[in-house]
């Protein structure tokens, strides 16, 4: 029994520790190709992102990235495919920073409503497509793509005209700034009292500890509960799951909704802990980080954390390329091959798997 | 007649477990013999090692007299023995000629002699009557012609010993018919022929002599002239066989099941798919829907559960069950055997105890109010698993890594665990060995003794049969005829299937 919780263990390691080899090797191809040395870079990129400032950034760029990837993952679970959160979180996030800052309540729960305002423009953005594939049998894949440029151009277009606040007269279009009741704490107070000095670029953003809740809470929906086990069937084996008693339209319809609702948060961390308004700065490409994200993690809310973590501390760590004349945008080549090697080694343990538990079951067989 | 192949007192361990002991047949040249025995029994074992994919403990094999010691295939091949594998090993983009020599391709100084080779491959398929367009690309070929290009690949490499792994699995009965004519074809030419199937009446119909293998031995080397389907069943599971048979009637007052003028139309407007069904069915009776696949069976079936549209009133301990979906007709008591088991009941990537879940996801034992109870779960599948004989590793094991006849035990084991008052039953022995059917008939009879309604559909006629209370014989989606099983031979029930009588 203990040999064989060895070679899970070594299965289990297999996949990541093949796929970090390999996008180690393309990446210092890439380096090399630039006539750099790839020591060089990664020595760089280490010692720049593992200062405390570096690794501060790192935070609060993961933790839209998990909130989107969660999303996500929500529709991996059920079969489907939401390639739309990108347009879900940027509406959420609008709707709520303009609601937000016409209305005062007490501290929490003004944190709370502009995270249910949010959360309910960003799941009536998915549940269009949603109601398109139920009814019309349209490709999520497809519609959400279209609404992501909807809502791109909706949401300029509503900031430029309705919602920006005119009595700044900044360049930068913005939404009228958020009443202190409706801003996430940051953490760094808490942080200065573990004896961690303050950094410049803004500390760290509260909503870290509610994507860490929100990880627990995505588990323990999708694998202990039953709505979880409906989805995941619905996702597994649809006709078998209708055989079941378990309504898929519903479910698709359901699962679309509720990956917009939690989309619609990601764009909340900066609005909430940073700039307290949304405006023109706001950080595009989250939602489609975090497709890479949900894969890479394999939609396990473990998994999923640490290829955020991963991919901020590329994404941070890579400015420092410059100061070396490499182009930052590396980074971008060594997530593309960390994800594509890690696709690829996970299919290929897990057939390897499978043949494994047959040849066992062989045996227990003839036995 | 000289012996092609004989093997004396093989045995073979894994590591725990004993994979054949003491296995002995022989093969002579000009015949066909059929190797069979129960899913498990050890059948695969012996033709792995015969064709040197694995090495004995203990034993010998002669070919043509003598030993021989195979380190793998390639030895096997040199001693002409070849195996047509169950899944074809043949590249869809290469034409039938390109298969037949990959790999052993006749050279001309470093290009390949394709008219050497095509003359070969011609001459070898008419002498051999494997009639096949040797231009053809591979994926244009059905599946019967697709063995054709796998038989000839292997009679190219010299092969004389012909090892043919379940080859009807995958057939259709006319490509049965004529794998059939062929295999006849390379007796006559004075081929040794190994056939494994776990199909008796096949076997019957072409092999010469017969060995059946059980829990890892032969027990016993017949003429196929000499015993019958049923004998051979014997033998391989080592007791008598199983019956379906109930006993008396347990027949009880109150109406389980009441179908009223059921139809399913068609939006085209064409014939409706099921039409006016109406039968009651009482608590404590099995009744067998007849009928050739595809008379509205499978319609039939998706009506009661509630996974299709119709018209008409289906009741259920008299109340009307119309409006309910899916799950609420599972949450009064109903309880479904699919006939499409891995489409239909199973999350094949998913590990057994998740799929103890699926359909039941509703209540106890497994949920929790709303929270799943994997631990009760896993000791409930465990329970399922001993009690009906499912053969894995443990509840932890994927529904992908069971053997077909495990699965069906294990939905089977799944759905009667509830005890349920209305079962639907679609062809619940299907592709199970012997020995579970016999257990899955058992546990129907046991059921439908403790009040247990059943809607019982199979191709099986003697299940049917010996299994049912009454019979109901569907024909283009109605019921045509209603018969007494005690009255009714599987010829008289299968003429009504066809509208004949």
């Amino acid at each position: 029994m203990k040999k064989l919780k060895l070679s899970t263990v070594l299965l289990a390691l297999a996949a990541p520790l093949a796929a970090a080899v390999v996008s180690i090797i393309i990446s210092s191809v890439a380096v090399l190709a630039s006539k750099k040395s790839p020591f060089d870079a990664y020595k760089t990129m280490w010692d720049f992102g593992t200062t405390s400032g570096s690794l501060m950034q790192v935070l609060n760029t993961a933790t839209p990235y998990y909130i989107a990837a969660v999303a996500i993952a929500i529709t991996f679970r059920a079969g489907l495919f939401n390639i739309g959160v990108e347009g879900q979180l940027r509406l959420g996030a609008i709707f709520g920073a303009y609601f937000g800052a016409k209305f005062i309540l007490p501290p929490v729960l003004h944190v709370i409503a502009i995270m249910v305002i949010a959360m309910t423009i960003g799941g009536l953005w998915a549940a269009i497509a949603g109601y398109l594939k139920v009814k019309r049998g349209v490709s999520e894949v497809i519609s959400t793509i279209m609404l992501n440029s909807l809502a791109g151009g909706l949401s300029s277009y509503l900031l430029a005209n309705y919602f920006v606040d005119r009595t700044t007269d900044s360049n930068n279009m913005s939404t009228k700034t958020l009443p202190k009741s409706g801003q996430f704490p940051n953490l760094m107070p808490l942080l200065n009292k573990f004896g961690v000095a303050d950094q410049p670029g803004g500390g760290v953003y509260g909503m870290l500890v509610f994507a860490i809740a929100l990880g627990f809470v995505f588990w323990f929906v999708i694998n202990r509960t039953r709505f979880g086990f409906e989805l995941r069937a619905s996702g597994s084996n649809p006709i078998a799951a209708r055989f079941s008693g378990v309504n898929s339209r519903r479910m698709t319809f359901v699962a679309m909704a509720l990956s917009g609702a939690v989309a619609g948060l990601a764009g909340l961390p900066a609005v909430l802990g940073d700039t307290h308004a949304f405006n023109m700065g706001f950080r595009t490409g989250i939602g489609f980080s975090a497709i890479a994200v949900a894969l890479l993690g394999r939609n396990n809310p473990v998994g999923m954390g640490l290829s955020a973590l991963l991919f901020g501390f590329l994404e941070v760590s890579s400015r420092s390329l410059e100061l070396i004349d490499i182009a930052p945008e590396t980074y971008v080549i060594m997530q593309g091959s960390i994800l594509l090697s890690s696709v690829i080694a996970y299919e290929v343990v897990r057939r390897y798997k499978i043949t494994l538990q047959s040849k066992e079951l062989a045996k227990a067989v003839v036995a | 007649m000289s012996v092609a192949v004989e093997l004396r007192h093989i045995s073979k361990r894994f590591p725990g477990v004993i994979a054949n002991k003491d296995v002995s047949m022989s093969v002579e040249t000009g015949t066909v013999h059929a190797l069979v025995g129960e899913n498990g029994a050890g059948k695969s074992t012996v033709m792995k090692i015969l064709y040197g994919m694995q090495r004995p403990d203990s034993g010998e094999i002669l070919v043509n007299g003598t030993a021989v010691h195979f380190k793998n295939p390639n030895d096997a091949i040199d001693a002409s023995i070849g195996m047509v594998h169950q899944h074809f090993m043949l590249a869809d983009n290469f034409t039938v000629l390109e298969n037949v020599i990959l790999g052993s391709e006749p050279k001309h100084g470093i290009t390949i002699d394709f008219a050497a080779a095509r003359k070969k491959v011609v001459e070898m398929a008419a002498q051999y009557g494997l009639d096949i367009d040797p231009d053809v690309l591979v994926e244009e070929l059905g599946v019967g012609q697709r063995q054709r290009v796998e038989i000839l690949k292997v009679l190219y490499r010299g092969a004389r010993i012909l090892i043919f792994d379940e080859p009807t699995a995958v057939l259709v009965p006319q490509e049965v018919d004529d794998l059939f004519n062929a295999l006849k074809g390379l007796r006559a030419q004075g081929m040794a022929i190994i056939f494994i199937s776990h199909k008796l009446d096949e076997v019957l119909r072409v092999a010469d002599d017969v060995t059946v293998v059980r829990a890892g031995s032969t027990v016993a080397e017949v003429k196929s002239k000499d015993v019958t389907a049923r004998q051979l069943a014997e033998l391989m599971v080592g007791s008598e066989l199983p019956q379906p048979t109930t006993h008396g009637d347990t027949r009880r007052p109150e109406i389980t099941l009441a179908l009223k003028d059921v139809s399913i139309p068609t939006k085209s407007g064409s014939r409706d798919l099921i039409s006016k069904v109406t039968f009651n069915l009482h608590a404590g009776e099995v009744v067998g829907i007849a009928g050739v696949e595809g008379n509205g069976q499978a319609e039939l079936v998706e009506a009661i559960m509630g996974l299709r549209e119709y018209t008409g009133v289906i009741e259920f301990s008299g109340q009307d069950m119309n409006h309910l979906s899916v799950a609420h007709r599972r949450d009064l008591g109903i309880g479904l055997i699919p006939e499409d088991r891995q489409r239909q009941a199973m999350m094949m990537e998913s590990p057994l105890w998740e799929n103890r879940i699926l359909g039941h996801q509703r209540g106890k034992p497994v949920m929790n109010g709303f929270v799943l109870d994997k631990k009760t779960t896993i000791v409930d599948t465990k329970a399922i698993m001993e009690e009906f004989d499912v053969r894995a590793p443990g509840p932890q094991t994927l529904a992908a890594a069971l053997s077909g006849g495990n699965q069906q035990k294990f939905i089977v084991g799944r759905e009667m665990s509830k005890a349920p008052s209305l079962l639907v039953a679609s062809h619940p022995t299907r592709g199970v060995d012997v020995g579970a059917q016999g257990a899955i008939w058992e546990e129907l009879r046991r059921a439908r003794e403790k009040g247990m309604a059943i809607v019982l559909i199979s191709a099986d006629l003697e299940e049917l049969i010996g299994m049912s209370d009454r019979l109901l014989v569907m024909l283009r989606g109605a019921i045509t005829a209603e018969l007494d099983p005690a009255k009714t031979t599987p010829e008289q029930l299968g003429s009504a299937m066809t509208g004949a009588a």
